[in-house]
């Protein structure tokens, strides 16, 4: 295309503006609006960009990679063994059902049995996991609504008393690092077991009060119920699970669904949401830490003695056959699956995670749409992300 | 840290009378409310917020006022992996905090770049861009070593001379408060470490 030069025109006289009117004043006029990722509730280094029309959000770009760490590329550079802390770092709540989901695919990979022992522990670290992250969450969701203080230090205090048995079996309060192909790295005490036992009898107390406090209360029903709603069918569609799935009422958890360790052997119910709203989701999280409980208390029972290790597996130099696997558990944010292909080598060839706060972000616009900014806050802390898993 | 004599201080408290200086007094100020910025980036974050809430309780040393806005902070946490994404960002929130500031570089990521270092995205140590007061290894932090870090901050504050030629830099017109914000080069950050904060280690061959 050839330049030309264009002669500008001379403006045409500007119509006399009529004084702006207060009711019409910003039609068609969308502000544009970063929020992140300095943020003090956007649960880490996480960014969106706003467009806003008044208060109400009108389009919504999240705005991710900033705590991207090559999660996946160490994880093919290392040996099997080596990537087992990283999985620590990957949602750094829930060290212990990462590693159980990481060590589950290496399992599933080489064929390895786990002994029975190991099994009920990982139950009831994978449970004591749960408990502490659902806390944890339920505090931050209303520390973001404005119950600053109170419902945060409440969760915290009952979270150290988990990571305290955490520490006491691993050597690490948050990243653990616990779990081993073929079982466990240490055995569990009598003594430990006799101060779970107490910590998870003291919960429901902890419980009891935490939802006297919020359950009924006007302002959480206010800014939760009609907020933020997920139809069955996008959450379906969009591939969500875990607990924000089920509050859409669709029946899908993975302990159930697949099985895996001895979630059979545990009699327990998966709680369902009607709504899909904010506040199906926040009591999504009440209600399976009850069930929690209950499968605590039947893991207690029933656990066998014996040995938390199975000893025909070689762990250094570890190398499975060639292959593929694909190893998913029912975290404490939904579906945490490990899938790695095996060329026969120390290393894996590949090696992916399915994080789950990844894929239950992807909704977050459709979430977010028609409702004003304080809420944004409110769905994002609803849908539980942790920005380690986000951006791996 | 006085210049006062201290048997003459105790003979005039015996008295009734109660004699500072004016830097004792400021400083005695300034370290007991330390404001944090409200600011995390991975997972030492967590152990912040930990050190925050109910069990090891900040507000004992006078740092619980967590500030979301760097306008009205005095220390900043570095809680956590800093990517080369997040840099610009850290260094800025940085150059926004008014004087006196200080930087607290939490875990091993902070420090160094930990166990991500081997990554083309991590930033090998948030000192390369900005002044560090105090580091704490590990990965994450406890608590308890968070409150040691503010503990050895506290330490610090308390021996800045408002005066003289040693006096504390926020004082020192010629020394600078901000720092440049480095920019995303074609392969790196530019530049890949600001020279006036961060010599690389000189390594002897012989």
């Amino acid at each position: 295309m050839s330049a030309t030069i264009q002669t500008l025109e001379p403006a045409a006289e500007q119509p006399t503006r009529l004084p702006p009117q207060m009711t019409s004043r910003l039609d068609g006029e969308l502000l544009e609006v970063s929020m992140g990722p300095q943020h003090p509730s956007t649960h880490g280094v996480f960014r969106m960009n706003v467009a806003l029309e008044g208060e109400i959000v009108r389009k919504l770009k999240p705005v991710f990679g900033y705590l991207h760490r090559n999660h996946e590329k160490i994880g093919e550079n290392t040996s099997y063994l080596g990537s087992m802390p990283y999985t620590d770092r990957l949602d750094y709540f829930c060290s212990m059902t990462n590693n159980w989901a990481y060590a589950l695919s290496v399992e599933k990979l080489a064929g390895i049995e786990v002994p029975e022992r190991a099994e009920y522990l990982r139950v009831i670290l994978a449970e004591l996991t749960r408990l502490q992250n659902h806390a944890s969450l339920l505090g931050f969701l209303l520390s973001d609504m404005g119950a600053w203080g109170t419902p945060l230090m409440y969760a915290f205090r009952e979270r150290e008393k988990i990571l305290d048995l955490f520490e006491s079996l691993s050597g690490s309060r948050m990243m653990c690092d616990y779990m081993r192909f073929g079982g466990c790295r240490v055995d569990a005490g009598v003594d430990w077991m006799k101060l779970a036992k107490k910590i998870v009898d003291f919960f429901p107390r902890f419980l009891d009060e935490f939802e006297n406090l919020i359950v009924e209360n006007e302002i959480l029903i206010a800014r939760t119920q009609e907020v933020g709603k997920l139809s069955a069918e996008l959450a379906i569609n969009a591939g969500i699970t875990g607990p924000m799935l089920r509050a859409c009422g669709v029946n899908y958890d993975i302990r159930k669904v697949d099985g895996y360790g001895f979630y059979p052997r545990f009699k327990f119910r998966v709680p369902l949401g009607e709504h899909g709203d904010t506040y199906d989701r926040l009591m999504m999280r009440v209600l399976e830490m009850r069930e929690s409980i209950g499968i605590l208390k039947q893991a207690f029972e029933q656990i066998p003695a014996g040995p938390v290790m199975n000893p025909k597996v070689k762990i250094r130099a570890f190398r499975p056959p060639v292959g593929e696997a694909y190893g998913r558990i029912e975290g404490p944010k939904g579906e945490l699956g490990f899938y790695l292909i095996s060329d026969g080598g120390t290393n894996p060839y590949r090696y992916r995670v399915r994080p789950p706060s990844f894929i239950n972000l992807t909704v977050l616009e459709d979430l977010c749409l028609g409702h004003t900014v304080a809420d944004v806050m409110v769905i994002l802390g609803s849908v539980d992300i942790v920005m380690g898993e986000v951006d791996r | 840290m006085s210049e006062i004599d201290e048997g003459l201080r105790s003979e005039l408290q015996r008295q009734g009378i109660w004699v500072t200086s004016m830097q004792e007094l400021y400083n005695w100020g300034r370290k007991n409310s330390i404001w944090p910025l409200q600011f995390g980036l991975a997972c030492c974050a967590i152990e912040m917020i930990a050190t925050a809430a109910s069990r090891y309780d900040i507000a004992r040393f006078g740092g619980e006022v967590f500030r979301p806005s760097p306008r009205q902070a005095d220390l900043m946490i570095v809680a956590g992996t800093v990517t080369k994404k997040m840099a610009p960002q850290v260094v800025r929130l940085y150059n926004q905090m008014p004087d006196p500031k200080y930087v607290i570089s939490m875990g091993a990521c902070a420090i160094s770049g930990g166990p991500f270092k081997t990554g083309y995205n991590v930033l090998k140590g948030i000192d390369r861009y900005i002044p560090v007061d105090v580091y704490i290894p590990g990965c994450p932090p406890r608590p308890e070593a968070l409150l040691h870090a503010f503990m050895e901050l506290q330490r610090k504050i308390d021996s800045q001379k408002l005066t003289g030629s040693e006096k504390a830099t926020h004082l020192d017109s010629t020394q600078p408060s901000e720092f440049p914000v480095p920019s995303f080069g074609a392969h790196d950050l530019e530049p890949p470490a600001n020279p006036d904060v961060f010599q690389p280690p000189k390594i002897e061959r012989t």
